[in-house]
């Protein structure tokens, strides 16, 4: 790989131990991936966050490349912790997994990381343009990023992220070039999309088949920002899509030949029975909503279903600690602990320790839940749109 | 060379990937995957060779945590290094190189690494 002499230098460790061993890993991934250089990258998300992801060797990790002065050089923006980090003791998190938790966070703020706390930085400010480079973890932004946005990242991990944080670079390859975002799949739509939880499924159906391709979607006549992040969301868990294309819709489309492609066709049966699959339980000990984090419109929506309504189990709406903010001075926050639910900020239901917190069955309304719930939390799932899982709750 | 260093050992040889998350324990280095050709083995201080890694990105911290704790192996040798190993070895500064014909060595090998170079030989 081509190196600038200033990079040669920082290899040389002439910039110190950090940034020498964060750049050699970008190196060594370029030179696994055929990278014929690095390039500059515009933002960073930075994954692997959760103490119950990561456990000790993160957070040991972590505070030693904090301890040894790391800091970022490109706008960087954090995935979501195993908990509120405001209202953890109120809402049950164990004791001990929150001061592992606030020590991590602790670490990346040292680094100079914005503490965001978020799966959707593109929410809450941190928005990348049609094009641009950027070095993003968390499987649900990449996603985002690359088919709604257009902007250009390879689905990063939490270290090689980093790495790019600190070394504002990352290595040229994969979908930072033309070549490998053109659709490796036509997938044939013929059924009716109307919930985010139809997308959910449509996702997941369409991720455990394609696996790793960029599949591009045809026959999908409309829809909204928040369909198309819980659509690419459960894409990414149930298979490793990275892009994906919809025609009419994503940017990028347009620009791309879907003929000679293989098609796979989706109708109503097949979504069904992903419904069926995903539903390995009956009655709800909780429902949580916002996987990925809740947007501004979707509390609002949400507030009002719950009007005047009052709930018999508890209900989480996970969001951005900014976007809870701008919901309560709107009084949509308010709306929801009228009902008994509460918006919960900066973790979700995946990366926090739920079944520490008595709970065994959890209802959801996204394909990514669905699929990281029965192994992560040990949690029996409800997967349902809004209204069915609402009324399962509402008094 | 994906990680520099040089070290000497006593191979420990797996046919199958590891995966390092779920797969050994970082206090111990002990192999806990259930079923895996290696579990219950140590890989503590040895030449751990294996053809490539697998599974949860969360490994390359779990390489980074074997070393901290003392109980890492003193070089890795892969036929293939993908990004979770390459990843974590970095982090940890475990020489490792691949690209090696890891047919040719069976547990009990004594074996020089030297990853600057490249090279595996025997001791």
């Amino acid at each position: 790989m081509y190196l600038t002499k200033e990079e040669e230098r920082i290899l040389a460790g002439e910039r110190g131990e950090v940034l020498e061993r964060m750049f050699r890993l970008l190196v060594r991934l370029g030179d696994i991936y055929g990278a014929d250089r690095m390039i500059p990258v515009g933002s960073v998300q930075v994954a692997g966050v959760s103490y119950k992801s990561i456990g000790d060797p993160g957070l040991e990790f972590l505070e030693d490349m904090a301890g040894k002065g790391a800091k970022v050089r490109v706008p960087t923006t954090l995935n979501p912790p195993g908990m509120d980090l405001v209202d953890w003791r109120e809402l049950g998190f164990p004791e001990d997994f929150a001061k592992k938790q606030l020590c991590i966070m602790e670490a990346f703020k040292k680094m100079g990381i914005m503490m965001t706390a978020t799966c959707t930085p593109y929410l809450v400010g941190n928005l990348p343009r049609f094009g641009e480079h950027i070095a993003w973890s968390e499987s649900s932004a990449v996603s985002f990023a690359n088919s709604v946005i257009g902007a250009r990242t390879n689905r990063e991990g939490g270290p090689s992220a980093l790495a790019a944080a600190l070394c504002g670079v990352t290595p040229n390859y994969g979908l930072h070039l033309d070549e490998n975002r053109k659709p490796s799949v036509a997938v044939k739509v013929n059924a009716e999309l109307k919930h985010n939880s139809d997308f959910g499924a449509l996702g997941y159906h369409v991720g455990k088949l394609v696996k790793k391709g960029n599949p591009y979607f045809q026959g999908i006549k409309g829809a909204d920002v928040d369909q198309l992040k819980a659509f690419g969301a459960a894409m990414a868990a149930s298979g490793a899509v990275a892009l994906y294309h919809v025609e009419g819709l994503t940017p990028e489309a347009r620009l791309m030949d879907p003929k000679n492609l293989e098609v796979i066709e989706v109708g109503e049966r097949e979504l069904k029975e992903t419904c069926e699959k995903l539903n390995t339980g009956r009655e709800p000990d909780i429902v949580i909503l916002g996987c990925p984090h809740a947007s501004l419109k979707e509390i609002a929506t949400l507030a009002n279903k719950l009007e005047g309504k009052r709930l018999r189990k508890p209900l989480w709406i996970c969001t951005a600690r900014t976007t809870k903010e701008t919901a309560t001075k709107l009084g949509f926050v308010e709306q929801v602990e009228r009902a008994g639910g509460k918006v919960v900020a900066d973790t979700c239901a995946v990366v926090s320790p739920i079944e520490r917190m008595g709970f065994k069955r959890t209802a959801v309304n996204s394909g990514k839940a669905a699929n990281y719930l029965p192994g992560f939390c040990k949690q029996e799932v409800i997967f349902g749109n809004v209204n069915e899982l609402l009324k399962k709750v509402l008094a | 060379m994906i990680s520099p260093g040089k070290a000497e050992g006593e191979a420990i040889v797996s046919k199958e990937p590891i995966g390092f998350y779920g797969g050994i324990d970082p206090k111990t280095g002990v192999v806990i995957e259930k079923g895996h050709e290696l579990e219950g083995q140590s890989v503590k201080e040895k030449i751990l060779v294996f053809p490539q890694g697998k599974g949860s990105t969360v490994g390359s911290y779990v390489i980074y945590g074997m070393k901290r704790n003392g109980v890492a192996p003193a070089a890795i040798v892969n036929k293939e290094t993908e990004t979770v190993v390459a990843t974590g070895v970095i982090l940890a500064g475990i020489p490792c190189v691949d690209g090696i014909d890891i047919d040719k060595i069976k547990t009990g090998d004594k074996l020089i690494v030297n990853a600057d170079e490249a090279t595996v030989g025997v001791g």
